[in-house]
């Protein structure tokens, strides 16, 4: 019967809403302590590329310049952008996340500067 | 050269994409060439000076600088999106007049060309650092200006040219009585689209901390980083991962915009005493 498929169409869409509410509200008031990664970035080669954090709290990646040019370290799954001055440091905050493989670049260096954060 | 063109391009579209809106939209508007071009040079050297004291502002506001810098310029920006459209809404029917009982451009809309003229020198200002400190990169790494990313990056100034021209011609086919209507929509889903990218930067900043869970995640479907997702991100402000707050703020400012409109709009003139 259609209504019933409508039926079935509305609840499930009900409870997709209701589960996006959750993680909508819940997400702020998860609060841990935050961890830091450190990562720095020679001849526009991440090192290490890769780097691993805890899930569920928030990180802060801290990433030394060590060219003498500057970078941009971006993450699209990550959401951030920053550029990094040559010679210089700078960090980027990320909320918690869930555990998984998230990669991020250099914005200007795209061919070589490739890593990933693993978060576990 | 394939390279320098690719990301100088990647930044000049939306720098491209609002100069051909703003011309547009000031179509009847006398010394707008003037304005818009003056904005235009404001924002490169603007670029400049940022790429320069980037180290400064990347350490200001405890390392967070880059994003208060990112998040403020936005602000002004969609404040100055916002002033314009409520301006036209006021007297958008005046040059409308004018211009056809005159038959020329008229000086009244001066006033909203400053506000525009600032949001051609921020879109100019936020993309064009990125793109000098990426071939001041190059230079200071490869040995020198070579010839290739020379012409490299030119094509791709040429590219993003060429976008403005597009839009522009583009937005002038839509008939005359309309064009306000649709430029005015534009403007504001461009403020929309800032407005929620200045709360990305503040929430990277740790600012804003309250619904930054992810709401949706399309990036499957159309990627950001992709050029047809690129270009929907200026225009509409397309997220393919917003956070509730971005989402919100995006909403709130349409909605703002709409109410100011309405309450700007002069009342309509009786219909005994039109001619």
């Amino acid at each position: 019967m259609p209504t019933a498929a409508k039926k079935t169409k509305w609840t499930g869409a009900v409870l997709a809403a209701a589960a996006l509410w959750l993680c909508f509200v819940g997400a702020p008031q998860v609060s841990a302590q935050t961890a830091t990664v450190e990562i720095s970035i020679k001849n526009h080669h991440f090192q290490p590329t890769t780097i691993v954090a805890p899930a569920n709290q928030p990180i802060v990646i801290r990433i030394k310049n060590l060219d003498p040019t500057p970078m941009e370290f971006e993450s699209v799954s990550l959401r951030v952008e920053k550029i990094v001055p040559a010679n210089g440091e700078a960090s980027v905050n990320i909320r918690a996340l869930a555990p998984g493989s998230y990669k991020f670049f250099d914005d200007f260096h795209q061919d070589t500067g490739n890593g990933v954060l693993v978060v576990k | 050269m394939v390279a320098a063109l690719v990301i100088v391009f990647r930044e000049v579209i939306e720098a491209g994409l609002v100069v051909g809106i703003v011309m547009a939209a000031t179509k009847a508007v006398e010394h707008r060439g003037q304005w818009i071009a003056g904005g235009v040079l404001a924002g490169f050297v603007g670029a400049c000076l940022v790429a320069v004291f980037v180290g400064a502002i990347t350490a200001a506001f405890a390392g967070m600088g880059q994003e208060l810098f990112n998040a403020s310029v936005l602000g002004i920006a969609v404040a100055m999106l916002t002033w314009h459209n409520v301006w036209m809404a006021r007297h958008g029917r005046e040059i409308a007049t004018e211009m056809l009982t005159l038959g020329k451009a008229v000086v009244a809309g001066s006033r909203t060309l400053l506000a525009l003229a600032v949001v051609v020198g921020i879109a100019i200002l936020r993309e064009g650092s990125e793109v000098v400190l990426f071939l001041y990169g190059i230079v200071t790494s490869e040995g020198g200006w070579s010839l290739s990313i020379f012409l490299g990056g030119l094509a791709g100034l040429a590219l993003g040219a060429l976008i403005s021209v597009l839009t522009y011609f583009g937005l002038l086919r839509i008939p005359g009585r309309y064009l306000f209507a649709v430029t005015s929509l534009m403007i504001a889903l461009l403020a929309a689209g800032m407005a929620a990218q200045a709360v990305g930067f503040l929430e990277q900043a740790n600012i804003v901390t309250a619904f930054s869970a992810v709401l949706w995640n399309s990036s499957g479907i159309l990627s950001d980083s992709s050029l047809l997702g690129k270009i929907l991100h200026t225009l509409i402000g397309y997220n393919d991962q917003p956070s509730g707050m971005q989402v919100a703020v995006y909403l709130a400012t349409l909605a703002v915009t709409y109410v100011l409109m309405k309450l700007a709009a002069p009342t309509p003139i009786p219909a005994h005493l039109r001619r």
